[in-house]
């Protein structure tokens, strides 16, 4: 398999501009400003199939195709480098050894959209990454590659590096650009879209980091190379996170449609000191976890991982193994999105709270007989309820964890205590 | 007690502003700047940055009160935040967070009295596949085993 995402990683130098012109860098952005009109580079990008990397794999050329040409407010390009997805730290990365590639992609998708204006809104706890990426930025500044006339056609681009303040929600397109306008990470209803209604009101595109860098190679390689690689509805290369209970942690690019269970095995080293693996999330904290025999027929792509019953998501590759309480790992995952929730939404602002407290005491052999079937009512009255996914996020894992391992639930509660850990 | 930038940080200011089409979006990174100045935003550095940018102190309380990275009270010179979440949690964080807490003698949420570390669990760093991990200020610290955290704790003055 050919690298995309992760090519020019593996020397210490990576990141330097000298490094990523020596490599070709910046020739695809070259080409496309020069030579490339914004509809035919919507064309190729959709033709190659690429699919947004940040979770919702929503196709990319169609989001761009989204923005009303005739409109004359001005356009912003926005990458989210807001990595905040449990299990999940493949942008930071990109970002850290090659922010060359996720700007040369910024710069291509806001040519797209005929922006003159990229911000790079990144995460506030990533210091190291955000000094990268400026200093990055101002390499590229400097060589002419950002600023006014690019290349001497007359086309004007600024980008932005814009740090956050912490807050997972502000991942969330709708509730990055209220931050982006200075205020409380707050989601709006869609629709309208940011393509038609964004930052300010004005046509906006928000992207993923990992979208963003495979474009420089989509432009140089062409459309059809990328969409030889991978399946029929998942085109391309996608970048894993693998953390937990596996001998070979990191982040791994893989065609899309590899096996899963032979990605753990093989690739990963398996789980290691000789556990047997309980349990495995494959796309990020709020997909539901899915049991080992779950994961036989499994390939990693959009469709597979779907048909088995969860998303590919961030694919932030979560490993559990024997040792692992289920009840605790549930409780977890429900106390992070209740400390995360940003409070708009009745049903998640109350529902968090409440499936992480009714986890908690399962946990702590306080369980009631009925706390399964509660949280599960929880989990039904929150999905479909808000105004943004993260309330499905929520809903999802927690429903998931106890239809999963329902047993070592009901064991909890029978024994009042909990059944897994070795004390 | 009113608090006022110095000159200095004024300018800071007037070139954050110029870097966006509007001033709103500035909004995070002068919070940023009046936490550097001030130490903490408290109600005065509230106020204060509610004037400089235009806004009713509490807009600009509603969004200090939001993000986990200002913080509104003061807080020690190391701000050690061990991330809680699953993968963490699953590489050993929880055990790393009980040693941290005898090592220093309080409780998350709490600085210790010379005013030197306060101690926070945070959610997901990015950091999972080099768990258990913490950040201290700006810095990432990765893979952590008891006697690295020693290491770490003995090397912050």
């Amino acid at each position: 398999m050919e690298k995309v995402l992760l090519r020019n990683i593996g020397n210490a130098d990576s990141h330097r501009l000298s490094a990523y012109q020596a490599r070709g860098g910046y020739g695809s952005w070259q080409k496309v400003v020069q030579s490339m009109k914004p509809e035919q580079l919507i064309d190729e990008v959709k033709a190659s199939g690429l699919r947004g990397r940040g979770g919702a794999g929503f196709p990319t050329g169609m989001k761009w195709s989204f923005v009303p040409k005739d409109n004359p407010k001005p356009k912003y390009l926005v990458c989210n480098a807001d990595e905040s997805e449990p299990g999940t730290f493949k942008d930071r990365l990109l970002i850290e050894q090659d922010p060359h590639a996720t700007i040369e992609g910024t710069l291509i998708a806001a040519y797209a959209i005929q922006s003159h204006t990229a911000f790079i809104y990144i995460r506030g706890e990533l210091a190291f990454g955000t000094k990268r990426l400026e200093h990055a930025v101002q390499e590229a500044s400097q060589a002419g590659y950002i600023g006014k006339n690019v290349f001497g056609t007359g086309y004007d681009l600024d980008v932005i590096v814009h740090k956050g303040a912490g807050a997972y929600i502000c991942g969330e397109e709708t509730a990055l650009l209220s931050s982006l306008e200075g205020g409380r990470g707050w989601p709006k209803v869609k629709p309208p879209f940011p393509a038609t209604h964004g930052l300010f009101g004005c046509p906006t595109v928000v992207n993923n980091v990992e979208t963003l860098a495979a474009l420089p190679w989509i432009i140089e390689r062409g459309a059809a190379a990328y969409a030889a690689m991978g399946t029929e509805k998942s085109k391309g290369t996608k970048l894993f996170s693998v953390s937990g209970h596996i001998a070979k942690p990191g982040v791994y690019e893989l065609e899309m449609g590899y096996p899963f269970k032979k990605f753990l095995e093989e690739d990963c080293g398996g789980v290691p000191k000789g556990k047997k693996l309980k349990g495995v999330i494959p796309g990020g904290g709020s997909m539901p976890v899915l049991r080992p025999e779950e994961i036989d027929k499994v390939n990693l792509d959009y469709e597979s991982v779907q048909a088995a019953g969860s998303l590919l998501g961030s694919g932030g590759v979560i490993v559990m193994d024997e040792t692992t309480c289920m009840v605790r790992a549930a409780w977890n995952i429900a106390r992070f999105y209740a400390h995360e929730s940003c409070g708009q939404c009745s049903p998640c602002r109350e529902g968090c709270h409440w499936m992480e407290k009714i986890f908690h005491r399962v946990e702590h052999g306080e369980g009631r007989k009925d706390d399964l079937d509660l949280i599960l009512n929880i989990s039904g009255n929150i999905m479909g309820n808000t105004i943004c996914p993260f309330g499905d996020a929520a809903a999802m894992p927690a429903a998931a964890f106890i239809r999963k391992f329902r047993d070592e639930f009901e064991a909890h509660i029978a024994a009042k205590r909990c059944t897994v850990r070795m004390e | 007690m009113a608090v006022e930038f110095s000159p200095e940080a004024l300018k800071q200011f007037e070139t954050i502003v110029s870097r966006y089409p509007k001033k709103e979006s500035a909004m995070l990174p002068v919070l940023y700047l009046a936490q550097q100045e001030f130490g903490h935003l408290g109600p005065e550095a509230i106020e204060y940055v509610a004037e400089l940018m235009g806004q009713a102190p509490a807009r600009v309380y509603s969004v200090v009160s939001f993000y986990t990275m200002y913080n509104m009270k003061p807080i020690g010179r190391h701000h050690i935040q061990i991330c809680r979440t699953l993968p963490c949690a699953l590489g050993g964080a929880e055990k790393i967070t009980a040693f941290v807490k005898q090592r220093l003698g309080i409780e998350s949420g709490q600085t210790t009295q010379d005013g030197r570390f306060t101690l926070t669990e945070v959610e997901c760093l990015a950091s999972c596949g080099t768990a258990p991990m913490m950040q201290v200020n700006d810095d990432y610290y990765e893979n952590l085993t008891e006697e690295k955290v020693d290491e770490i704790l003995h090397s912050l003055k």
